[in-house]
């Protein structure tokens, strides 16, 4: 069991990690995504792998560490869950904004090796966005 | 009722943010300026009263739904925390005031962002619970987003999203470290964890270094340290000025977080972890303030050399707390609201510059247009007080710092500071000479040539050069009153070095209502 969480987390985040370094905005999208799960999985282990034992109190069992798992971890990933999935929206969206604007979806903005377009770039460089 | 004043810097942004959203359908924008006003003095008031109240010496603790510290989430606001809140807004007001001035029409939910921005802000600072500080990261980030691409297209996206991109991985990394903290010690309380760091069991010492590495590695980043500041310059300078302004206090709470574990978790009673990686810290201080005053000089955009400006002042700030002397944390701590008011004026002044050249834009040129006495007159104020020359306050901070550093480390850190500061003051003269004085086309004529403005030059309105005068105030106050100013952040610093009572007060408080 130990063995699986961990090397799940391990693959995981090699892939997220590789697909974060690359040029494309979709792979880093893509990367994080992978990240956030492999982060996932590590906070929920950090409650230790209990095979069976719920984390909240039910009646007829004593309220002791023995019977249970830890809740918090629980909670935690929940958070972490929903703040990540936040998080993807906001940077698809951006992505596919960059994408429209820039005719590119390399994560500079545009090709190496190329010039980037200027056909909104002087307009917009002094931070005032058209009406 | 004066317990849940904690709650108010948190809560009366956040409450504000959503009637804002509300209005915001039916209202014009002069509704939503008033209401985002009101709300600021109100939240200014309440931070003063919690200043005063800190100042005192005391630590405030509330515990959030009356759980006991240990299970539950703990506010608290001891000099540290109430003088960071204080500075986010006073900040606060000068960038509204911006931004009411015409710029809050072109971006969409503007002040709503805005009041959200600094509900997270003002979380970060006042938490005592350290996934609680995720959390209020996270807030502060996704309303940050929202104010820099509000509107945006084109390069300013582009910017954005290495902004985005960055710090999504900054702050899962930030969850991967705690989950290790948390598998480790078994709890997120900071002042729980001070204790327990201590008792860590040797075979777990590897571990938990890597860990907290982890950690201020995650807070390194949000200040912008040496290797992680690449998206720094780009982001500021492409934002809103009005945001710009106001992210300057961003950096400032990766800064804070540093500080705040430093003495706390790995202070000097921290057995196995105690002084930990503050050597690290110095060095790459030392380094990121010398790499920003060659930004500086080499800035060929007034806005670029603002956004070295901030870093230089991170890496100052770092030097400050690496060496974790008192002296040196109550230099650090005067000197940290000095930065943040001189940075935020400089990105304001920029616009403006930006504006009342036209086409020019704030870009370094051969030959400048003519511009009006009080831009330039400004301009002196702002350079002068953030390279640290007298009478202003930015040269009270170094001194000061300077004069703490103890003597060991007095070689390196002399040379850096002076040098890099040197390498600032040559930077921000080259840009002032080309901007203000190298005007007027061929030189040839007497210089008293009315010269037309450029056309289609828009106006700089009164209430954005007060907003920029209310800043330089700030300024020049803190140089008058250097002395109470002072002796608060000493004060300060010797409560941070002393973490026991901060220890004792958070584990003492017990819920009023609820069995333990």
């Amino acid at each position: 069991m130990e063995f699986a969480i961990a090397s799940a987390v391990g693959v995981l985040v090699a892939g997220g990690v590789y697909l974060l370094l690359r040029a494309r905005t979709f792979d880093v999208i893509l990367g994080l995504t992978l990240l956030s799960y492999a982060t996932n999985l590590l906070i929920f282990s950090s409650g230790r792998a209990v095979i069976g034992k719920p984390p909240v109190l039910r009646d007829g069992v004593a309220a002791v560490a023995e019977h249970y798992t830890d809740p918090l971890p629980q909670a935690l990933v929940l958070t972490a869950i929903v703040i990540a999935f936040a998080m993807t929206a906001v940077v698809v969206v951006v992505a596919m904004r960059n994408h429209a604007d820039m005719r590119s979806d390399h994560v500079d903005g545009h090709e190496p090796g190329r010039p980037p377009p200027d056909a909104h770039s002087d307009a917009d460089a002094d931070g005032e966005p058209r009406a | 009722m004066m317990q849940h004043l904690l709650l108010v810097p948190i809560v009366l942004p956040l409450v504000t943010g959503a009637i804002l959203l509300l209005l915001e359908r039916r209202h014009e924008v002069r509704v939503l300026r008033a209401t985002s006003a009101v709300s600021l003095l109100l939240l200014l008031a309440a931070t003063l009263t919690l200043l005063a109240r800190a100042s005192g010496g005391g630590i405030d603790v509330y515990l959030l739904g009356d759980w006991p510290s240990r299970i539950g989430i703990v506010l608290m606001a001891d000099r540290l925390s109430a003088q960071m809140v204080t500075t986010t807004t006073l900040l606060a007001i000068p960038a509204l005031m911006y931004a009411s001035a015409g710029w809050d029409r072109r971006a969409l939910h503007f002040h709503a962002l805005f009041q959200v921005q600094l509900a997270g802000l003002n979380g970060a600072f006042l938490t005592g619970d350290i996934f609680n500080l995720f959390v209020f990261f996270e807030v502060m980030l996704i309303a940050s987003y929202g104010l820099l691409l509000s509107g945006a297209r084109g390069e300013r996206i582009s910017a954005g999203m290495h902004y985005v991109v960055f710090n999504i991985a900054a702050s899962t990394l930030f969850l991967i470290a705690l989950g290790l903290v948390y598998g480790l010690f078994g709890t997120l309380n900071m002042a729980e964890l001070a204790v327990r760091v201590r008792e860590v069991a040797p075979e777990d010492v590897a571990l938990a270094r890597a860990a907290c590495g982890l950690l201020l590695v995650v807070f390194c980043a949000k200040a912008a340290l040496l290797p992680m500041y690449l998206w720094l310059p780009e982001t500021y300078a492409r934002a809103p000025a009005a945001v710009a302004a106001l992210f300057v206090i961003l950096t400032k709470v990766g800064l804070y977080a540093v500080l705040r574990t430093g003495t706390l978790i790995f202070g000097d009673d921290a057995g196995p972890l105690a002084g930990f990686a503050r050597e690290a810290l110095l060095v790459f201080g030392l380094v990121t303030m010398l790499q920003a005053g060659l930004g500086v000089v080499g800035a060929m955009r007034l806005r670029i050399g603002a956004s070295y400006l901030v870093l230089m002042s991170s890496g100052m700030l770092f030097i400050a707390f690496a060496l974790a002397t008192p002296g040196t944390i109550a230099a650090g701590l005067y000197y940290l609201p000095h930065s943040c008011f001189g940075a935020a004026a400089m990105f304001l002044l920029a616009h403006i510059v930006q504006r009342e050249r036209a086409q020019a834009g704030d870009r370094v040129l051969p030959m400048a247009p003519p511009m009006p006495c009080l831009t330039g007159f400004i301009y002196l104020l702002v350079a002068v007080s953030l390279v640290g020359l007298p009478p202003l306050s930015g040269f009270i901070g170094k001194f000061l710092l300077l004069g703490a550093v103890p003597q060991e480390d007095t070689a390196v850190v002399y040379a850096v500071v002076l040098g890099s500061s040197l390498l600032a003051l040559i930077g921000l003269t080259r840009t002032g000479t080309r901007l203000f004085w190298r005007t007027g086309g061929d030189g040839e004529g007497d210089g008293d040539a009315p010269v037309p403005q450029p056309a289609g030059a828009p106006k700089v309105s009164r209430l954005e050069f007060a907003a920029t005068a209310l800043l330089i105030g700030y300024g020049i106050a803190m140089t008058l009153a250097a002395g109470p100013v002072l002796r608060y952040t000493t004060a300060a610093a010797e409560q941070l070095l002393s973490p026991g009572e901060y220890v004792q007060e958070v584990r003492g408080t017990t819920p009023v209502m609820r069995e333990p």
